[in-house]
């Protein structure tokens, strides 16, 4: 695919994403707006899982740390979004400088339990630390954030707001992809002793592939505080950090769109299949999984590289 | 420590040399005093003196388990020592790590093409181009022109331009120890450390490689280890045989093809067989002529 194809490519999915929510229902626009969410967030773990060569199994906390921060904001601060999406931002990066600190100095399976149990860390410290937190209830009554005094209280606006921010956060992670600084980050995945030996100190990069990870994470979280209208401790658990790592592999990691493709897939099967199916999304899901896996290893979208 | 008493003694083995104190130190480029290294009780590199003038052409050789992966990888930061000291143009670098020496001059290739398996030969060079330039940071997508005739530059040095935008994956063998060559000279080394250049290479490879390594610049210092003893004579100026992780000998190619005590350490004592036919000659070698009758 040329350069020229993808761009139309783009711009046509993003007029069909922007249209979606005039014809959808007002069900079938939320769940729109909760893949968005979904994808920003396993795009933004992909950059550390597909780009980087850091497999995370602790990518709900930058997201839930997000989520906690915007909701705590627009309950006791302002509905403004921008506050709110900043807010966000920021504690999803500072949640990821303190994780990643520790994390990035080990390597494989240890990289994988440390960021499991940091994961697990913060989602202690999110049920213990009521009087901020609001314990394992979380933080209910999220009012809906304003842009400019006028509030994004139905589903529609909202839509379009999620669709705004996840544009914004997707053309960040796919400018970083393709710079100097995304081809250090591949460089150390194939091979870390080699840029070492070239001169690059690794573990810089390495912390800050997770903090920008971890920033557009605690994006994303906003906007499933304003979405959901409530944060409970189960979203920054293992939990959600295992569905993030699911949507990247069944989409495709290192992929530009795969992550989303798989996130969409994930909503699709574990929230709106799944109650029809008497609860068992995740048996479905887990299906799925195997299924990708080995039917097509390298995810959906490098299916076309397989059938071409 | 007991190395200290080591140090003295390797010192005895080698051929008479200028002691490796300050001024030698600040005259090598790169150099160690004492490098030693234990894992376990296997002393693998034990008290081992080295010096490289500007431009030297030194190569290190010795049987397989002599040290020299050991003693490269303790010279370029991979490894700690467990004792003993490097310097790199008389500053202590004993301390820093693989990254920081080699920010400050020190290249090297490694014994297996460690290369990035999922780009193109010139995107590989593109990795080592910005880390030099100093641009690796920006999150910004690059501005190519500049980058792209440093990368041709360095592809045509090393006779790989044709493979410009082949995936690494389809690269040969050789091609792929010419484009480690392109990597390491990329940031313009002080010295380069190459850690079996033509392993694995058909004969007409390495006579491309030999080729590619007698044009480096005469300024850039080189230390190599090699099992291609041909080869080592051929471009070497300056030979160290490293032998159960000392000095056993530091000379002159023909020093070195002459000794008998490293005919020993290669083959073992009581069989002095054809360990430097080429161009030594029957007449060259000394002892038991009746080692040779089959």
């Amino acid at each position: 695919m040329t350069a020229r194809t993808r761009r139309a490519a783009v711009l046509a999915a993003l007029v069909v994403l922007a249209a979606a929510p005039l014809v959808l229902n007002d069900y079938r626009s939320a769940t729109l707006a909760r893949m968005l969410v979904f994808a920003l967030t396993a795009a933004s773990l992909d950059l550390l899982v597909g780009v980087t060569g850091l497999p995370s199994l602790g990518h709900g906390a930058y997201f839930g740390a997000g989520a906690y921060a915007a909701g705590w904001v627009a309950l006791h601060v302002t509905h403004s979004a921008p506050v709110t999406l900043a807010a966000a931002l920021a504690m999803g990066a500072v949640v990821a400088v303190v994780a990643g600190s520790v994390a990035v100095r080990a390597r494989g399976v240890f990289f994988l339990m440390l960021t499991l149990s940091l994961g697990e860390i913060v989602e202690q410290l999110a049920q213990s630390w009521s009087s901020v937190t609001g314990g394992s209830d979380g933080l209910y009554g999220i009012p809906p954030p304003e842009i400019a005094g006028i509030a994004l209280a139905d589903t529609r606006s909202f839509a379009w707001y999620v669709l705004a921010v996840f544009v914004v956060g997707m053309a960040a992670l796919r400018c970083i992809v393709g710079s100097p600084l995304g081809a250090t980050l591949r460089g150390i995945r194939d091979n870390e002793a080699r840029m070492r030996a070239l001169g690059y100190r690794t573990y810089h990069y390495k912390l800050a592939a997770f903090v920008i990870a971890g920033a557009i994470a605690g994006l994303a979280g906003a906007l499933f505080a304003g979405l959901q209208r409530v944060v409970s401790p189960g979203d920054l658990g293992f939990g959600s950090s295992g569905a993030m790592l699911m949507a990247v592999i069944i989409g495709g990691e290192a992929t530009a769109w795969g992550p989303c493709l798989g996130a969409a897939i994930v909503v699709e099967l574990r929230d709106v299949l799944g109650p029809s199916l008497g609860g068992h999304g995740n048996l479905l899901l887990g299906a799925v999984f195997v299924a990708v896996v080995f039917a097509l290893p390298g995810g959906l979208a490098r299916l076309r590289r397989v059938a071409g | 420590m007991s190395e200290v008493s080591e140090v003295s003694e390797v010192s005895e083995l080698g051929e008479p040399r200028e002691p490796t104190s300050s001024p030698t130190q600040t005259r090598a480029v790169l150099s160690c005093t004492g490098l030693a290294r234990a894992f376990g009780a296997l002393r693998a590199v034990d008290g081992v003196d080295l010096a490289l003038p500007v431009g030297a052409r030194h190569a290190l050789i010795g049987p397989n388990g002599a040290g020299k992966s050991t003693l490269f990888q303790l010279l370029t930061g991979g490894l700690r020592p467990s004792a003993g000291r490097v310097w790199l143009d008389g500053r202590d670098v004993t301390r820093m790590s693989d990254a920081r020496r080699a920010r400050l001059g020190i290249g090297q290739t490694f014994q297996h093409s460690s290369l990035f398996l999922s780009m193109t030969a010139a995107e590989n060079v593109a990795l080592a181009v910005e880390r030099a330039r100093g641009a690796p940071w920006s999150p910004l997508p690059r501005q190519r022109p500049a980058l792209r005739r440093r990368i041709d530059e360095l592809l045509a040095d090393v006779d790989l331009l044709a493979r410009r935008d082949m995936p690494v994956s389809a690269l040969s063998h050789g091609e792929c120890r010419q484009l480690e060559l392109a990597l390491a000279l990329a940031a313009a080394p002080r010295v380069l450390l190459l850690d079996e250049p033509a392993a694995g290479m058909a004969p007409a490879e390495t006579e491309r490689l030999a080729a590619l390594i007698h044009e480096l610049p005469t300024e850039l210092t080189l230390l190599f280890v090699e099992h291609d003893l041909d080869l080592v004579f051929r471009l070497a100026t300056r030979v160290t045989v490293l032998h159960l992780g000392k000095v056993l000998l530091s000379g002159t190619p023909e020093e070195v093809q002459g000794s008998a005590e490293v005919q020993e350490a290669y083959l073992g004592t009581g069989r002095r067989a054809d360990l430097f036919v080429t161009d030594a000659g029957p007449e060259r070698r000394d002892g038991d002529r009746e080692a040779e009758s089959p």
